[in-house]
């Protein structure tokens, strides 16, 4: 459905996109995720026909975006880092006017109803929009993006500031849509491309890093499990006992927070959950668990580790090569 | 582009800019016309009251295009035009008729003026007809001008400013040109002067070659201006 092929971008003498190149499937949900500045936006830009690469092409259900613009933007719906919204006119003005600016030719009212049943903006539709709150104003510019119902949808960080309930409904609600669209999503923050995506191309300074399907991707970098303990009882004998331990790769003190229990990191061997035998060793000594849970595996976390990975892989050719050529 | 048209010309009356265009031309116009027609009771002083309105022109024309492209990248809903199934020469040219609309409009309200001369005398219907159709033309020039500027930056008091000052020195460069020394510096500005090609149609002549230039004027500013969004998405 969509095809990204080789693209770059240079701004001035800044690269911001590196060879970019993937694809997504008819009815997919692409997460697209990477830090700020790693040329997410750039990429979508480029995609929805925006800006301009300056090599590679893009391709939506075939039809290039650089050599017929008009009949590819037909097929995107596309909602930017900042709804494009005018902020003098009501919901019914401005999503007449984008229906009329995208030609469509679904039948109007019953259309612009529909859209704002599924994105739940019937009770602001002849408000103005400068008076929406923010979340309404995202529900807008997603709605926008739905008029004409084209086959793909794409949102750029459609989370960015919401308040956590605002957060959980258009999450859904991009599930929702998922059913019926392809949808790319870009974002910064990985438990939304857990909750949503099938599939996450992460990307980190203009290169991708990875391409894989979302629970692959999730598993790999999460191989070595990590813990934190909360535990009452003699800080040097306890982690110790803890290195001690069958399936424990490393611990160590993460610090003292209050008088009697210390917390301590422990990072146990591939695929071994050392929870029960941890639970066991504890009671049998007469130290109290008082706190028990798993180190969430940030973004940072993934990023260094695939951007190591990365690395190594391409020492790894060169060294091929070099054996090669000599 | 018919739905882009009809938005700009809508905004033009939900935000005051219309309202204080059309206040502020018509009562000016109105107090020039007074001044220079009526209260001198002289309809040769007609062809000052015209060339007065060129430089009203140059400082409201701005108020009219300098919102049209640098508030919409300001605040970034030109994505939502620029990702839209339409090509940039139509988008640039649906905000263009939309401030010609206006301005046309306000103009042929301002010909009722002409109106109280018909009450002391018989002025030459050619003679209104042609100044009408030179400020129309001229108007429609200055229009694009202030297009191209507004599509230069995202500040609308610079975008305004900016054409007021480019306005004003293609009107001033025309006036001066003939005092100007050097002979093919004269000749070129003379060429390209507006208040020059204006001339015929004070003396009510119908001058074909200046509607052309006018046109041809107003669609070279118009040109460079798809120029400009267009090297922008490349830069």
């Amino acid at each position: 459905m969509i095809e990204i092929c080789d693209v770059y971008k240079r701004f001035g003498d800044k690269e911001a996109v590196k060879g970019i190149s993937f694809h997504v499937d008819e009815g997919e949900i692409m997460g697209f995720l990477g830090p700020n500045g790693a040329g997410k936006t750039t990429t979508l830009n480029i995609l929805t026909g925006y800006l301009s690469a300056t090599s590679g092409t893009c391709r939506i259900d075939g039809v290039d975006i650089l050599e017929h613009p008009v009949e590819a933007k037909k097929l995107i719906g596309f909602l930017p880092e900042q709804p494009p919204l005018y902020t003098d006119m009501t919901v019914r003005e401005y999503l007449s006017f984008v229906y009329e600016l995208k030609k469509c030719s679904v039948p109007k009212d019953r259309h612009l109803k529909e859209i704002c049943e599924v994105v739940k903006i019937s009770d602001v539709f002849d408000r103005r929009i400068r008076n929406l709150s923010k979340g309404y104003r995202q529900r807008v510019g997603i709605a926008q993006a739905l008029v004409g119902n084209p086959k793909v949808l794409v949102f750029d960080e459609p989370t960015v500031g919401l308040d956590p309930k605002q957060i959980i409904e258009i999450r859904n609600l991009i599930r929702v849509l998922g059913k019926q669209h392809t949808v790319i999503l870009s974002t910064h923050i990985l438990p939304e491309v857990q909750a949503v995506c099938d599939r996450i191309v992460v990307i980190n300074k203009g290169e991708i890093v990875a391409n894989e399907r979302t629970q692959d991707l999730v598993n790999a970098v999460d191989g070595s499990r990590r813990l934190v303990a909360k535990i009452v009882g003699p800080e040097q004998e306890v982690l110790k006992a803890l290195k001690a331990l069958p399936g424990v790769k490393f611990a160590e003190v993460l610090g003292r927070r209050d008088t009697d229990s210390v917390s301590y990191m422990i990072e146990s061997e591939d695929k071994i959950d050392v929870r029960k035998p941890l639970f066991g060793m504890l009671s049998r000594a007469g130290w109290p668990l008082i706190g028990l849970e798993g180190m969430e595996i940030n973004l940072e976390d993934i990023f260094i580790r695939l951007v190591e990975k990365n690395k190594e892989a391409k020492k790894t050719q060169k060294r091929v090569r070099r054996v090669g050529e000599a | 582009m018919w739905a882009i048209y009809k938005r700009e010309l809508r905004s033009y009356f939900v935000t005051p800019i219309g309202y204080v265009f059309a206040g502020v031309f018509l009562a000016v116009s109105g107090s020039l016309f007074a001044y220079t027609v009526l209260l001198r009771a002289d309809t040769s002083s007609m062809s000052l009251y015209f060339v007065m309105l060129l430089f009203v022109f140059a400082i409201l024309i701005p108020l009219l295009t300098m919102k049209l492209f640098a508030d919409e990248r300001r605040t970034k809903s030109e994505q939502l035009l620029m990702t839209a199934p339409v090509s940039l020469t139509s988008m640039v040219l649906a905000k263009y008729l939309a401030a010609l609309t206006v301005f046309a409009a306000v103009l042929a309200v301002n010909s009722f003026n002409f109106y109280l001369l018909y009450l002391y005398g018989e002025p030459s219907a050619a003679y209104l007809f042609a100044n009408i159709l030179g400020l129309f033309l001229i108007g429609a020039a200055f229009i694009a001008v202030g297009l191209l500027i507004s599509a230069l930056t995202e500040s609308q008091l610079i975008a305004a400013i900016g054409s007021m000052g480019l306005i004003m020195v293609i009107l001033v460069a025309g006036l001066l040109s003939d005092n100007i020394p050097v002979e093919w510096v004269r000749v070129v500005i003379k060429w390209f002067s507006i208040t020059d090609r204006y001339s015929p149609f004070l003396s009510s002549i119908l001058d074909l070659s200046a509607v052309v230039y006018f046109i041809s004027f107003a669609a070279v500013f118009l040109f460079l201006t798809v120029r400009v969004y267009e090297k922008r998405r490349w830069s």
